[in-house]
């Protein structure tokens, strides 16, 4: 394979029905590292990201042909655990989605599931992935309050936390500042800087100026295929393939 | 194609065409500038610094477009390229309009008094950068490389003028001191001239940059 990176792609083909999402991606991701996919509605970016954790099998007539490498292991070989596969690459939303509980019990459920810690190392893990969230400061004093008396960019901040304490490796984002207010996404954004330093992030944006601020390569999607893929100071100043050019200076969208 | 940000169009299409009038403007007071030296004609001169102020007056209004453009817009590629390129050009475009008032002051002092020698290689450097400006302005028009390419090679031409011009001054300064003076003011003018198809230069990286995405000297 001679591949040193954190997910490859090959010939990684999705279809609902007959109706072909994605066509034959072929693509290596390094590790610690945000990606950016970008792409007008229906090109199949959400469909690529949803592939990456095998989400796509949830959706009825969903069928996935081609293959994904999670540090060089087929995450569709027959043997491989979905859930623990969805602890290694979790996913955020475009709509924060924590669970009806407290704060604090949001982010021990999952540690707790996994029988990852208990008692006081749970507590610990709890305050742990509510700093790395950058969440902290904010609700150490209201931890048994409900998840929902949280402003929405301070959820979607509870629901990267319960994400990292169950240990990925791999964090997906499905726009996840699209229903945030700017001071909010500029949060989300700089946590994202942090958190590159131990994780790999991917994300589907529509949002042209947050790919070009937050990542270090940006795919751009069209009908299905992978058009272009590569370091974002190029693809945003001097784009190879014309169709790139013309989704991103606005030409069409 | 008829694009979905066609008010964006509009204006960087309008902020193109600030540029080349920029340009077409700084032509012409070279031009009037050299005339102003040949003809002796201390009024044309005085258009020289007219002409000047309307330079300027774009440059500003030019820069202040850019920026505008940059903050309401957000341009990507192409369109930004293209608007990193008009800061740089207006740039260049300015300097050339600075210097030919620089000429037009010395063509004002030279008028009232008798050249020594008659002047071949100052008006010929002057036809030389004056058709290098008109054909960069043409290729940041039409994004023709090969043009922009063209006129970037003419400024080894300028180049060789000027030092056989140096060379032929020094020897007349040599042989009669007392001709210094207004031997130093046809140099300045020289220089000036030189230094514009340096600029000239600059606004054909510049092309070359838009077009291309590549940054590079294209003159030695």
């Amino acid at each position: 394979m001679g591949c040193d990176c954190k997910i490859r792609t090959e010939n990684l083909t999705v279809s609902y029905g007959s109706f072909q999402a994605l066509k034959a991606v072929n693509l290596s991701l390094h590790s610690r590292r945000i990606i950016a996919f970008i792409g007008p509605s229906g090109c199949g970016k959400t469909t690529f990201l949803r592939a990456l954790n095998r989400m796509n099998e949830i959706i009825e007539g969903a069928s996935t042909r081609g293959r994904v490498f999670l540090d060089g292991k087929d995450i569709y070989a027959p043997e491989v655990d979905v859930v623990s596969l969805r602890r290694s690459v979790g996913m955020v939303f475009q709509r924060p989605n924590p669970f009806p509980m407290t704060i604090f019990e949001n982010v021990a459920f999952g540690p707790r599931l996994h029988g990852l810690a208990r008692g006081s190392d749970l507590a610990e893990l709890v305050e742990q992935s509510l700093r790395r969230a950058a969440l902290w400061e904010e609700v150490k004093d209201k931890l048994r309050q409900s998840a929902f008396s949280l402003s929405g960019g301070q959820q979607q901040r509870l629901c990267i936390a319960r994400l990292l304490a169950v240990e990925p490796e791999v964090l997906l984002m499905d726009e996840p500042c699209s229903a945030l207010d700017p001071i909010s996404t500029l949060r989300i954004e700089e946590l994202m800087r942090e958190l590159k330093r131990n994780y790999t992030i991917i994300i589907v944006t529509h949002n042209m100026q947050q790919a070009a601020r937050v990542s270090g390569e940006t795919g751009f999607f069209l009908h299905g295929e992978l058009v272009e893929f590569g370091p974002s100071s190029r693809v945003f100043t001097s784009p190879e393939d014309r169709r790139t050019e013309d989704y991103i200076t606005g030409r069409f969208g | 194609m008829k694009g979905i940000r066609q008010a964006f169009e509009e204006q960087l299409d309008e902020l193109q065409k600030h540029v080349v009038r920029m340009g077409g403007l700084a032509a012409e007071a070279v031009e009037a500038s050299i005339q102003a030296l040949v003809q002796r004609d201390v009024e044309l001169s005085a258009k020289v610094m007219e002409i000047e102020n309307q330079i300027d007056a774009f440059n500003l209004d030019i820069e202040t477009r850019c920026l505008q453009l940059l903050a309401l817009q957000q341009p990507m590629a192409r369109d930004l390229r293209t608007i990193a390129a008009v800061f740089r050009i207006i740039t260049d475009i300015e300097r050339i309009g600075d210097y030919s008032v620089d000429i037009a002051r010395q063509a004002r002092v030279l008028a009232a008094i008798p050249l020594f020698k008659p002047l071949i290689d100052i008006p010929r450097m002057a036809e030389t950068v004056s058709r290098m400006l008109h054909n960069s302005l043409e290729a940041f028009v039409r994004r023709d490389l090969d043009l922009a390419l063209a006129a970037v090679q003419e400024d080894e031409t300028v180049d060789h003028a000027y030092h056989s011009l140096h060379d032929e001054l020094v020897e007349y300064i040599q042989r009669d001191p007392s001709l210094t003076l207004q031997a130093i003011r046809l140099l300045m003018i020289g220089v000036y001239l030189e230094r514009m198809a340096d600029h000239v230069t600059n606004i054909g990286e510049r092309i070359f940059y838009m077009e291309t995405g590549e940054l590079k000297e294209l003159h030695e």
